[in-house]
This record gives C-alpha cells, structure tokens and sequence, in this order.
C-alpha cells in the first residue's frame, strides 16, 4: 500500500473545502450555510495540522487552536444575528434576507 | 495468535501501550460487562436505599428482599412495546439513544483501574473523558428535537443548557487537580489518568488533602458539577416527573428508554471515576508510602475477602431473621443460595490473600493477582462511596428550579472554581 | 535491528483512534509482527467518513440531519489530527467543536424551526452560478495539486507525542521571544472571546 503522506491529507482538506463552498454558495437555509462555513474553516485547520507534521514544528498546531476559538466566536456572532434577524422577520430563507434596512 | 495471549501476562502496561489489539479487546468487553452488572446492582441498590431512607422496604417480592427485581425489570423493558411517534424523524429518533450510549461508555477506555489496568493510557486523557462526556449533550438534544413533543423538547433544552453550563465548572477543577500534579521535581505535570495517580503516589497525598482546603473545595466544585452533569438530584429538574412527565425520554418506550437509564448511570459512574482518580487516589490503598511495610501490605490486602465476608454475614443474618413460614422457604433458600456465592468469594479473596502476600517472591503469579484485585478493589470501593452519595442526595435534598440552577452554575461555582485555581497556582509557586 | 525496527513504527493503539475504531469494530488481524498495517485503513476510514459527513451537510433537507452530519465529520477530523500527531487539538475540537458549537447550533434550529423549512426547496435561486464558482475553485485545486506535487518534500516526521502539550503550553503561555511566540495572540484571542460573548448577548436580547 502506498504510504499516507502529507500530500493525502490536502486532497481531504482540498474536498471538505469544496464541499463546504459549495454549501455556502447554494443551500437555502442561513444555519447550514453557516455549518458549511464551519466545514471550511475545519478543512483550513487539517491543512495547517498536516503541514506542521511535515515541517516538524507546531506553529500549524497553535494556528488551529486558534482557528476553533475564532470559529467558535464566529458561530456565537453568526447565530445571535440570525435569531435577531427571525425575530424581525420570520424567515430563514437566504432568497427572502435581501434587504439592508427595512 | 497464543503468543500473542501469553506473551502480555508478564508486562505491565496497559494494552494500548503494549500495543496488544487481543488484550485490549478482552478488557473492553470485561468492562462492558461489569459497567451492565454495575448499573443493575445500581438499579436495585437505588430503589433499596431510596426506601429505607423513607422508612419502608422498597422491594421485596421478586427475588429475596428484591435481588432479582433489576432483572424482572430488564425483562419487561425488552418485552414492551416499542412506540415511536409518527411524526417524528424516525432515524433521528432511533440515533438518539444510541449516542447517549456511545459517549457515556466511550470514557472508559481510558479509566484506570490499576498502574496498568486501564484499556489505554493515552496522554490527554482527561482531555479525552471531558470531550467525550460533553458529547451525551448532544444524545439529549437531538432525543428531545426526535420526539416531536412540547415536554421532550423543553426538557432537552433545559436539560443540555444545564449540561453545558456545569462542564465549563467542572472543567476548571479538572484543571486545578491537574495543576497540582506538576508540583514535583521536574515542574511538569500530565494530563494522562495513570500520571496523575502516580503523580499522587509520588508526592505522598492525596489531591483532596493537598494544600488543605483549596483541595477540598476543588473537589466539592467538581462533585457538584458532575451532579448536575449528570442530570441527578437535586438538579434533575429536566427530568422530574412530577414537573414535566420525564422530560426528554417521554416519547421513549421499553428497551430505548432502558437504553437512555444506561447512560445516565454509566455516566455516572464514569464521572465518578474521574473524581475518584484525580481527587481521591485512583487505586491506591490508605497510606501507602507512610505504611509501606510488608505487614501493612497484608493487612490491607485482607480488605476485599473481608468485605464480602461482611456481605455474606448480612446475607445470612437477612436469611435468619425471615419469617419461619411455609411461604417463605423459597426465598430463604434463594438468599441462602446468595449468601453462599458471597462467602466463596470471601473464601477465594481471602486465599489469594495469604497465598500472593508480598514476603513470598514477588514476580510470582499469586502475587501479582493480589496486587491486581486489591487495585482494583480499593478503586471499586471509592466509586461505590460515590455512588452512595448520588443516592443519599436523591433521597435528602428537594430540586432546584431551573432558574436557580442556572445561577449557582454561572454565579456561584463558575466563580468559587476561578477563585480555586488562581490560589492553588499561587500557593504551589509559593510552596516550591 | 528489531528494537529500531519497532521504535520507527506507528503504533496504531496509542491513537485513541485505534480505541474508539475497535470500540465498534472488529478485531484487526493480528500477525507476529507490529506492522502498521492499519494506519492506512484509519486514514481511508476516517477521511471517507469525513468527506460523506460533508456531503450530507451539503445536500439533506432536514438542518438537524445537517448538524448529525457535521458532528459526524468533526469527530473523524478530529482522529485525523490525532493520526497527524496532534492530540491537544484533537482532544480542542472535540470539546469546543463537536460538544460546543454544535449543541449552540442544535439550539437554534429548534429556536427557528419553521415546519415549511423542511418541505421547502433545498437550494436557492442562484444555485447554477453558485456550483460554476465552485466547480472552478476544485478545478483550480486540482491544477495546483497536479503541478505542484513535488515542490514540497515528502517527508512526515514523527513528532513527540508525549510532550505534546508542553509544547504548545510553552508556545502558548511562555515568555516573549524565543519560547512563546504566540503569548500575545493567546491575550488577543481571549479578548475576541469576550466581544464575540458581548456581542452575542445584545444582539438576542428582547430590550437592550
């Protein structure tokens, strides 16, 4: 069997990357557009892991401790917008959420 | 495949270590087992004790004084009938319990029973047993959503919303005992399970006595956090019965609910275990530095044979005191029968006892079973006091409502818990 | 030469991947020596597991399918880090990701739980712009990987496990300089944390 190396690993971060863009880009509904932007965020931080394995070092390693607080930030912010946003309009549809002020 | 069997009986490290896939598999399942005979003995122990509190039997018919009421019970939870609501989302109804289970019994691969009685010794592991017990949170939540009812679905959000709010308290005392373990030569301390009891070993004391109180009071923090975590009184607001017909597990019927009961009383004995290794000395026998002599050893290695000889004796007294009627010959023989399988046991602790005392060569066969049984008795026994307490709680203390539980998880012990820490770092700096 | 031999292998059992994958599935096939045969087996595994969790989160109806599916794939990137020799961030996300952000998001698809969501339409008007843009993006992905395979070297070095997380506490928490690089983005982050609470607190409460 071929020996897993770092270049395995991209392609992984590579797809959930692209599956998360394609999420954010077409679904319908705000929250799984917002959990598809986790998916990205996650598909960052296995690629930054990956590298620090290559490198030797653990900057990769810090670096994705810090993408999963500001992702978790992230998310707080995003939700609380959301449930702020519904309060007003009863809707979750991305077609629907067109308007600056209203 | 033989020597891969034989050739593990003389290490001493855990299997993961060893990396042995046999004998890891043969402990999983030997902890499986004893978690399913532990949760039943639970269940009967509850109803007893809970009864003698109140002053009155609990159960008494089904076996004698109730011993095989738990089995009576299994029974009749796997021959209900299993109802699931018809609107609700059938999958996500059906995975619910299923992860509640896998999270409550996933934290035991890392619970160490012995120096080397563990499944694996990994280095974060109570990194580990946090992430994976704030993963039943998620069981509950999606039980309540699956249901499709208003009372399941309140109860889950309260339920999960005191779940969260409790594991940021019980994670900082985790973090204060784990500071404590880097108070020794090198300066630095381990997240592993085995480490920190070690750790105890080395320095002589046990966490809950160190640095007397803030100890103490880290280890108050974390059993009342873990209370809560588990969704006992008095904080089971969300699943009290007489406030929301059962909360998240209304909807739930015959062996699914069975399988939500043996989470929760996994989890419980998996979070008491946690306190059990980072506060109270893991496997470690009273006194072991300061009463190192071999004498002593035998003496405390008396400990599990006499205990079940004081079962056996209350059994037998139990049998004597019965009622000398014709109705009752069958239960006198079962607890008789009962008292037996105890005093054999009794016996055969006892014999292992004498024969594996420490004065006879020490890489011996018996000797290194003694040792096995008496770590894992001593760490058994700790659990089993934690256990008693769960009860003793539930029977003493009325719940709290909902609002006042979340103050006391935000406003008294999240603070309390800061406090600890901050002074534990500061004495250790100023103690070393 | 047996001990070196030993010594340079993956040990799949101090993964705790290796325990939660034998948890539910069978015994790996023992053989006389301690080969690692199944680090390619987790990586397939758990890389495939990750990719169909991001496929369901892309393409369900139901959002609490969608938050299943992506704890689903938070979990096996989480063992991918601990394959990758990283067990304080695997042990991070499983905490702050999977047991955390999810339960907030669980929260609010059962606060916004409209009936007419799930029966609605899954993607939106633009939905043909939307997968040109990413088809382009993977293709641009393949090109970079197909011509720049060989710039980096192709080694994967065996970090130290054990003292893992001194070193990012070291990192983390130690003193400006050599050692810890990172003490003042560690203070920054914590003061995003306390934004990010306050800012959430006044956007959902009912009167400010």
């Amino acid at each position: 069997m071929v020996p897993i190396t770092t270049f395995h690993y991209l392609v992984v971060a590579a797809a959930l990357f692209v599956l998360g863009v394609i999420g954010v880009l077409t679904r319908r509904n705000v929250v799984i557009v917002l959990m598809s932007i986790e998916l990205i965020l996650n598909a960052v931080s296995l690629n930054l892991v990956a590298f620090s394995r290559m490198w030797g070092n653990l900057h990769g390693q810090v670096f994705a401790i810090f993408i999963v607080v500001d992702a978790a930030a992230e998310a707080a912010v995003g939700l609380g917008i959301l449930i702020a946003f519904f309060r007003n309009k009863e809707t979750i549809n991305i077609d629907e959420i067109d308007l600056l002020k209203w | 495949m033989l020597n891969q069997f034989m050739s593990y009986l003389g290490s001493n490290v855990t299997p993961g270590g060893a990396n042995n896939q046999l004998w890891a598999l043969i402990y999983v399942l030997i902890i499986f087992a004893g978690v399913s005979v532990a949760v039943m003995a639970m269940n009967w122990f509850e109803r007893k004790a809970l009864a003698h509190f109140q002053i009155r039997l609990g159960p008494m018919r089904v076996g004698p004084h109730g011993l095989l009421q738990p089995i009576a019970d299994a029974l009749k939870l796997m021959l209900k009938e299993d109802i699931i609501p018809q609107e609700a989302d059938q999958f996500v109804f059906w995975i619910a319990p299923v992860i509640g289970l896998l999270a409550a019994f996933t934290v035991y691969t890392v619970i160490p029973f012995g120096p080397s009685q563990a499944v694996s010794d990994m280095n974060i592991g109570i990194l580990f047993m946090l992430g994976v017990s704030s993963l039943g949170v998620l069981g509950i939540v999606v039980a309540g959503w699956a249901s499709n009812s208003h009372y399941p679905l309140i109860g889950a959000l309260r339920s999960s919303a005191q779940m969260v709010s409790y594991e940021i308290a019980m994670g900082l005392a985790v973090v204060s005992a784990i500071l404590m373990t880097s108070f020794n030569a090198s300066g630095t301390g381990t997240l592993s399970m085995i480490g920190i009891v070690r750790s105890q070993q080395q320095q002589g004391i046990w966490f809950i006595f160190k640095f007397f109180p803030l100890g103490l009071v880290a280890f108050v923090n974390f059993v009342v956090a873990m209370i809560a975590e588990t969704n006992r009184a008095p904080f089971d607001m969300a699943e009290a019965e007489s406030e929301l017909t059962a909360g998240y597990h209304t909807e739930y019927s015959g062996l699914r609910w069975s399988l939500f009961m043996l989470s929760e009383y996994a989890a419980m004995i998996a979070v008491s275990s946690i306190a059990v290794t980072l506060w109270l000395g893991g496997w470690l026998r009273p006194f072991p530095n300061l009463l190192h002599a071999p004498g002593w050893d035998f003496v405390f290695s008396l400990f599990p044979g006499l205990t079940f000889l004081g079962l056996a004796a209350i059994a037998f007294i139990g049998v004597a005191r019965m009622p000398a009627h014709f109705s009752f010959k069958i239960q006198r023989i079962g607890l008789a029968a009962f008292a037996a399988m105890l005093g054999f046991i009794a016996l055969l602790l006892l014999l292992i006892a004498i024969a594996g005392r420490s004065s006879s060569s020490d890489a011996s066969i018996a000797a290194r079973f003694r040792e096995g049984i008496d770590y894992v008795y001593w760490f058994v026994l700790k659990v089993a006091l934690f256990m008693y307490l769960f009860i003793w709680l539930r029977a003493t203390w009325p719940r709290y409502r909902f609002d006042q539980l979340m103050r006391i998880g935000w406003k008294v012990l999240l603070p309390i818990t800061l406090g600890v820490l901050v002074l534990t770092a500061i004495v250790g700096v100023i103690v070393s | 030469m047996i001990p070196l031999f030993i010594w340079a292998l993956d040990s799949p059992l101090q993964h705790p991947a290796g325990i939660a994958a034998f948890l539910i599935s069978v015994v790996a096939p023992v053989n006389g020596e301690m080969a690692p045969v199944a680090t390619p087996f987790f990586f397939y595994l758990l890389s495939g597991l990750a990719v169909a969790g991001g496929f369901f989160v892309v393409t369900r109806h139901n959002p609490v399918h969608c938050a299943l599916a992506l704890i689903v794939t938070l979990i096996a990137v989480a063992h991918l880090y601990l394959m990758l020799y990283a067990p304080f961030v695997a042990g991070v996300q499983i905490i702050v990701y999977a047991g955390g952000i999810m339960v907030l998001f669980l929260f609010v698809i059962m606060l916004v739980n409209i009936e007419r969501a799930s029966k609605d339409r899954r993607f939106n008007r633009i939905w043909p712009v939307g997968l040109a843009a990413a088809c382009a993006l993977m293709g641009l992905f393949v090109s970079a990987f197909v011509k720049g395979r060989g710039l980096f070297p192709d080694r994967m070095i065996k970090l130290p496990e054990a003292s893992n997380t001194q070193e990012i506490a070291t990192a983390l928490y130690g003193e400006a300089g050599r050692m810890g690089q990172y003490t003042f983005a560690f203070e920054i982050a914590s003061l995003l944390l306390l934004v990010a609470i306050l800012g959430a607190v006044i956007m959902t409460k009912k009167r400010i």
